[in-house]
């Protein structure tokens, strides 16, 4: 069966069954929106009534949510991910409100597959564009409508093979330098420390740090010799070495075209540049 | 009244936010609360969930016209992602009025772009 054959039986299969609500809206989950949302209209709460917007959130999963077996956008997924279009992003949204719904009244909704358009090439990648339109309820009343559409593709691979390093706010400086072909530490008053940190060793939360470069001279503390297992983009065994640099912190890095290492070997930094978005510290042995 | 725009709202998309109003929404797709399985997907960073952007537009629309007014209708086409550190911020403008009802052409920018784009109807504008 292809793709539009499967969309097309699950389609036919109109409306999933009402799925009742976990709760019935109530005053806490209201005031956790309107808290997170940062919404102080006092409406709410001095009336007993949710905000429109909330709609979709009555009937949400929640944490162990499983998906019934007649819900269409379900299905509909399994069918695209074994096909290999295994990602997911939501792209439209467009929700109607009847009315407001006041405390107590509890919510239903079904769902329908409208029909999916693909496979078109896409910024994310190749993919199939699925839309639904879900319907909520209170008894027979409908009281919101949405349309909701999501696109499933095929991840791009990345950039490069190589693991690439999470940058923060802490280690931002660090990893700027590197594209600058500057060796950085960070400097608390007069202490410098690596990694980087969000606070100085004393624990000051008012202080700010600033950065050294480094001369990028520094000996082999110590060393390991990484046979397996495999790692994206290197050829095995590779030389990864904690060098203590001539200002005093240690750094890892790998030891780049190298025969032999010992401990207290001189080495120098060296700039691996992956892309134009990402360069790596790594040691060269000075002859 | 065409025409009229919409004081601007600057939200700042802190990591608390992003995920506060995940949970809130009660979207606990793990995109929106661990950065390490984000990453893995292939996103720089957490990044807010449509039912938050559903939610921003609501509050944006109704801080400017006023507890009385009802939304009848959000509608919103998602573009560039809208990370943790980054900063929102939304404007608008009235592009119909009929009776007591407006519609309201909002946007969404952040760093990276435009991460929303849509229109907002509203009754009890009289």
């Amino acid at each position: 069966m292809t793709i539009e054959e499967d969309a097309a039986r699950i389609a036919a299969q109109g409306e999933s069954a009402p799925r009742l609500a976990r709760d019935p809206v109530n005053p806490a989950m209201i005031n956790n929106w309107l808290e997170a949302l940062g919404d102080e209209n006092p409406r709410y709460v001095a009336e007993g009534v949710a905000p429109p917007a909330m709609a979709q959130v009555w009937t949400m999963g929640g944490l162990n949510w499983q998906r019934t077996a007649d819900d269409p956008l379900g299905a509909i997924i399994t069918v695209l991910d074994e096909a290999g279009y295994t990602s997911i992003v939501a792209t439209n949204s467009e929700q109607n409100y009847r009315r407001l719904l006041h405390h107590s009244e509890h919510v239903a909704s079904t769902t329908k597959l409208e029909g999916i358009v693909g496979p078109k090439r896409t910024a994310l990648g190749e993919g199939y564009f699925v839309t639904t339109t879900t319907t909520w309820y209170v008894g027979d009343e409908v009281v919101a409508d949405m349309l909701f559409r999501v696109l499933k593709f095929k991840p791009k691979p990345t950039q490069s093979g190589v693991l690439r390093p999470v940058v923060s706010k802490d280690t931002e400086f660090f990893w700027e330098g590197m594209k600058a072909g500057e060796l950085r530490i960070q400097r608390w008053g007069d202490e410098l420390r690596h990694p980087p940190g969000p606070m100085p060793p004393d624990g000051d939360l008012d202080a700010k740090p600033d950065w050294v470069v480094a001369s990028g001279r520094g000996t082999v503390y110590s060393y390991v010799v990484h046979h397996r297992p495999a790692v994206p983009g290197k050829k095995l065994p590779f030389v990864i070495a904690l060098v203590e640099l001539a200002e005093g912190v240690r750094m890892l890095g790998e030891v780049l075209d190298v025969a032999s290492v010992h401990i207290g070997q001189p080495v120098e930094v060296a700039f691996v540049k992956v892309d134009d978005e990402l360069t790596l510290p790594a040691w060269r042995v000075i002859a | 009244m065409i025409g009229t725009a919409l004081p601007p709202l600057t939200v700042e998309i802190t990591p608390t936010f992003v995920i506060s109003a995940a949970i809130a929404t009660r979207d606990f797709q793990d995109v929106h609360h661990d950065r390490d399985a984000a990453i893995a997907r292939g996103s720089k960073d957490i990044f807010m969930n449509i039912l938050t952007d559903t939610g921003l537009v609501h509050r944006f629309v109704t801080d400017w016209a006023g507890p009385r007014a009802f939304v009848r209708s959000i509608k919103i086409k998602l573009g560039v992602p809208c990370y943790a550190y980054d900063t929102l911020v939304l404007s608008g403008e009235v592009v119909e009025h009929d009776g007591d009802e407006m519609t309201i052409r909002v946007s969404g920018k952040g760093n990276l772009g435009e991460h929303i784009a849509g229109t907002v109807t509203v009754g009890g504008m009289s």
